[in-house]
């Protein structure tokens, strides 16, 4: 009998192989995709453990930190600054699955790096599950400026440094308290506006217009182009403002005024694959390129009547009327201070970003986040040559309720969309710049919803003013 | 060195185990190393010492391997029933002395263990009544589907199975032994294959109709395959033929199938066998939560385990009985389990060592019997947690937290001593 006992005890040996085989499948082989299976609630109980590291602003004051749940080894977030931040710092509930905003995007960074090696015994020196903190750019005088000057109307105020794309401000109305993100709300309070917002950008764009004009090499700041109102553009009559003409004039003069019967023949002139081509470069037709998750980002692009995106140079759209930001373009705040900001940046754009860097508990620099070109827009000279234009804007022009009282040169661009049906005289009323022009630090873009009427010469110009004085001499 | 002295050596090991496991269960705890740790540690090293004590007076003969690998087991069962919850480890630790009792009483009783067959009979049908105790009401208790339990006065809740397979393999090495040449010699061949002939293979088609009425009754797809498993591997041992096998396993998949397929729970079963991650049958009730979590631990311990005292035991159900397996890999990793599983091979290698060595057939028979059935409980409790097969809950030998088991098991250990000690007695 012994060869048959020989015989079952290999049986029982594979047997056991197999065990341990299968075992070898689910703690290494699978283990990634088990771990991150969406029924597995380990991860999300391992996740609420971590006391999660803090979001702060530039000069170091909490905008999320984590506090312990009572009775519990369980770790929440609280947001001592609630709405002023709530756009751009978002929230997060692990347990409800929910986020938003930096807390999502930058999650892995506050969790710290968690040591998956532990000994038998755990751990027994010190708490590993600390997270780091990230430190933003984002600077709280201006932020809670940029409310209070909003004061309750929808709208979105953005900030940039054009050097290195630095987000300074973002803010948006209405807010939300980010404590309770699950409070209902009206009008999308959660919407980040400055991001997702989508709005005819009006008389600003012709910066961009202008760009790719100059830039191109049809035109240079003192062509001279007959600004008669009204002309015909794609077939319909175009009228400026009052339906005032204003006979031949320079390119300079016609952005000062800002004649829409020039630009829509600059656009018509330079074509659509030159308009889109700049317009990619400007990041067009692209999600703002910013640390925030993507379903938190929209692209600025034409649309037709329906509501769908025109194809890149479409031969469908009115290039003349979207070369004035109408013709159904509707555009993010944060791309046109991204547009403000390639010009003050000599043509180059930089990405921007509200993450500066990330701190270990210890206060060590575990990584900055190093600033990235987005794209050379334009050749410096032109970007110089539009500078000085935008400066007559401010100096002579539309914008001159921008003027900063300190003497600063203040380069900018007013916009006054219609919107609405034909007669409703609703506008969308807006402002972009940067200063000092002559080096400039903080580009700026303003924008107020669905107003009576106004001008962005008249509300948004100020905005902008105020912030970029409160920044400037914040030392930015 | 003698046997025993090895045996004695060998109780190192257990007795290093169990006082670093509790020490880092109690770290982990308390944040501090209280005495208590220590003093579990001897307390069981001296219940090991006794044990050794008493074989060294008994069954001065016996394999010196087996009671430091039981003691190896069962240390480090206390330590993670412990580690589960500390009522239920003060409970395993009483019914560990009440093992050791039995134990010696069953060296004592049954010294010539050869006695047993004057009872088979009364042993089979004590056997097969325990099996079926479960499912009468009143007695049984349903527990995750299947009737493996009866409850006892006093809160108590036993599982009868645990005693069954020793009294089914006492039988069938008995049975065998009468009839293991007649079935050689009397088998034909049917259209090429070879049969046994009926009459003696009566009562072993009988078995093969109980494990498959187990299967139905008792919705235990695991206690079928170990009884059914330990009868082939005994046939087999006993007539060398390996076509009996074949027909055996064919019938028993072709039983297994049919039932699977054909009667809901038992098909329940399989669906959340094979499929633990589909969200219907994950939040199904009693569905396939309990697979897809044992998994879960399993995965998230990887290679070296997250340490004693780590796991979320709240995610792991029924984690010191059914699914401590699963604990085993989430704490101490890939090697940990392993480790458990080599030790649990080598305590089968000597049951194996023994049988060869036994110098009649119903001592080879039974030690190949118990040595084969405790081998297919591991494989049916580490298989179900593992996912090679569908889980049924029966115990982990001398780890999961259950008092018949542990005591089923001593005495399981005491018959394999006795034989261990008649064949290796020097032949005078």
């Amino acid at each position: 009998m012994n060869r048959q006992i020989r015989n079952l005890f290999g049986v029982i040996v594979i047997m056991f192989a197999l065990l341990i085989v299968w075992t070898t499948r689910w703690t290494v082989i699978d283990a990634t995709a088990l771990n991150n299976n969406a029924l597995n609630s380990r991860t999300l109980i391992t996740a609420l453990k971590v006391k999660r590291g803090r979001i702060l602003t530039a000069n170091g004051e909490t905008l999320a930190r984590s506090v312990k749940r009572p009775h519990t080894v369980f770790w929440t977030r609280t947001y001592p600054q609630g709405p002023l931040f709530a756009q751009a710092v978002g929230y997060s509930n692990l347990a409800r699955g929910q986020s938003a905003g930096l807390e999502r995007y930058r999650l892995d960074d506050l969790k710290g790096a968690q040591t998956t090696l532990n000994s038998v015994f755990g751990p027994l020196g010190g708490n590993q599950d600390v997270g780091d903190d990230v430190y933003t750019f984002l600077d709280p005088k201006a932020q809670q400026l940029a409310r209070q000057e909003l004061a309750g109307r929808p709208g979105s105020v953005v900030a940039l440094d054009p050097r290195t794309g630095a987000v300074l401000t973002m803010y948006s109305n209405p807010s939300y308290d980010n404590n309770h993100p699950s409070a209902p709300c009206s009008d999308a309070c959660q919407l980040n506006r400055a991001t997702q917002g989508q709005y005819p950008p009006g008389s600003t764009f012709k910066v961009v217009t202008a760009t790719a004009g100059i830039d191109s090499g049809k035109y240079t700041p003192d062509s001279t182009i007959n600004g008669d109102s009204p002309k015909t553009i794609s077939g319909v009559p175009l009228n400026n403002d009052n339906n005032q003409s204003f006979g031949p004039i320079t390119l300079t003069k016609a952005l000062t005024d800002s004649v829409n019967t020039v630009f829509a023949q600059v656009a018509e002139d330079v074509g659509r694959r030159t308009m889109t081509k700049y317009m990619k470069r400007f990041g067009f037709y692209d999600l703002p390129p910013i640390d925030l998750p993507r379903d938190e980002l929209a692209k600025s692009r034409p649309y037709n009547a329906k509501g769908r995106p025109y194809l890149p140079a479409s031969p469908n759209e009115d290039i003349g009327r979207i070369g004035i930001g109408q013709g159904g373009l509707l555009v993010t705040p944060i791309q046109m201070a991204m547009v403000a900001a390639a010009v003050a940046n000599n043509g180059k754009l930089m990405e921007p970003r509200l993450t500066n860097k990330v701190v270990d508990p210890d206060g060590r620099t575990v990584r900055t986040i190093d600033p990235q070109v987005y794209d050379q827009v334009m050749s410096p000279k032109t970007a110089s040559e539009v500078n000085l234009m935008m400066r007559t804007v401010v100096d002579e022009g539309t914008g001159t309720p921008a003027k900063l009282g300190s003497g600063v040169p203040f380069a900018g661009k007013t916009g006054t969309a219609s919107i609405g049906t034909t007669g409703s005289g609703l506008t969308q009323p807006w402002f972009i710049g940067f200063a000092p022009a002559n080096d400039p630090k903080v580009a700026v873009a303003v924008t107020i919803e669905k107003t009576n009427g106004e001008f962005g010469g008249q509300v948004a110009a100020p905005i902008a003013r105020d912030i970029v004085q409160t920044l400037l001499s914040e030392g930015k | 060195m003698s046997a025993r002295n090895r045996e004695l050596f060998g109780l190192i090991p257990a007795a290093l185990l169990v006082t670093a496991g509790f020490t880092g269960v109690f770290i982990q705890r308390e944040n501090a190393l209280s005495n208590v740790s220590l003093t579990y540690g001897a307390i069981f090293l001296a219940l090991c010492l006794a044990g050794h004590i008493f074989i060294r007076l008994t069954l001065p003969n016996a394999d010196p391997y087996m009671f430091p690998l039981v003691a190896l087991l069962a240390s480090f069962g206390i330590v993670m029933v412990y580690r589960v919850s500390s009522t239920d480890a003060r409970q395993q630790a009483q019914w560990f002395v009440l093992g050791l009792i039995l134990f010696m009483v069953t060296i004592v009783t049954c010294r010539d263990y050869r006695k047993l067959e004057q009872y088979r009979y009364l042993i089979v049908v004590v056997s097969l009544v325990l099996l079926v105790l479960p499912r009468l009401p009143g007695i049984g208790e349903q527990v995750n589907g299947a009737y493996l339990e009866i409850k006892v006065p006093g809160g108590l809740s036993f599982q009868p199975t645990e005693f069954s397979k020793i009294g089914l393999v006492i039988f069938l090495a008995s049975y065998l032994r009468d009839t293991r040449q007649v079935m050689v010699m009397g088998a034909r061949r049917v259209l090429g294959v070879t049969l046994p002939p009926l009459k003696h293979f009566g009562p072993v088609l009988v078995i093969w109709g109980l494990a498959m009425v187990a299967l139905v009754l008792l919705s235990d797809i695991g206690s079928s395959l170990m009884f059914y498993g330990a009868l082939l591997s005994m046939l087999y041992v006993a007539t060398g033929r390996l076509s009996f096998v074949v027909i055996g396993l064919a019938a028993f998949a072709i039983g297994a199938w049919y039932l699977g397929t054909h009667i809901p729970h038992v098909n329940a079963r399989f669906q959340d066998w094979q499929h633990p991650f589909d969200p219907r049958l994950y939040h199904a009730q009693g569905g396939s939560f309990q697979v897809a979590n044992g998994i879960f631990a399993q995965s998230a311990g990887g290679l070296f385990g997250l340490g004693w005292g780590q796991s979320i035991l709240s995610l792991i159900p029924f984690p010191q009985t059914d699914m401590i397996y699963a604990v085993i890999t989430n704490e101490l990793g890939l090697f940990g389990a392993t480790a458990v599983l080599v030790a649990y091979l080598l305590f089968i290698y000597r049951g194996f060592k023994t049988a060869t060595l036994a110098r009649d057939s119903f001592s080879t028979l039974l030690a190949v019997g118990l040595s084969t059935v405790f081998g297919l409980q591991v494989f049916v409790i580490v298989g179900g947690v593992t996912r090679v097969i569908p889980l049924t809950g029966v115990t982990l030998p001398f780890i999961s937290y259950g008092g018949a088991s542990i005591v089923a098991n001593f005495v399981l250990l005491a018959l394999l001593l006795l034989v261990s000690d008649r064949s290796r007695r020097p032949v005078p």
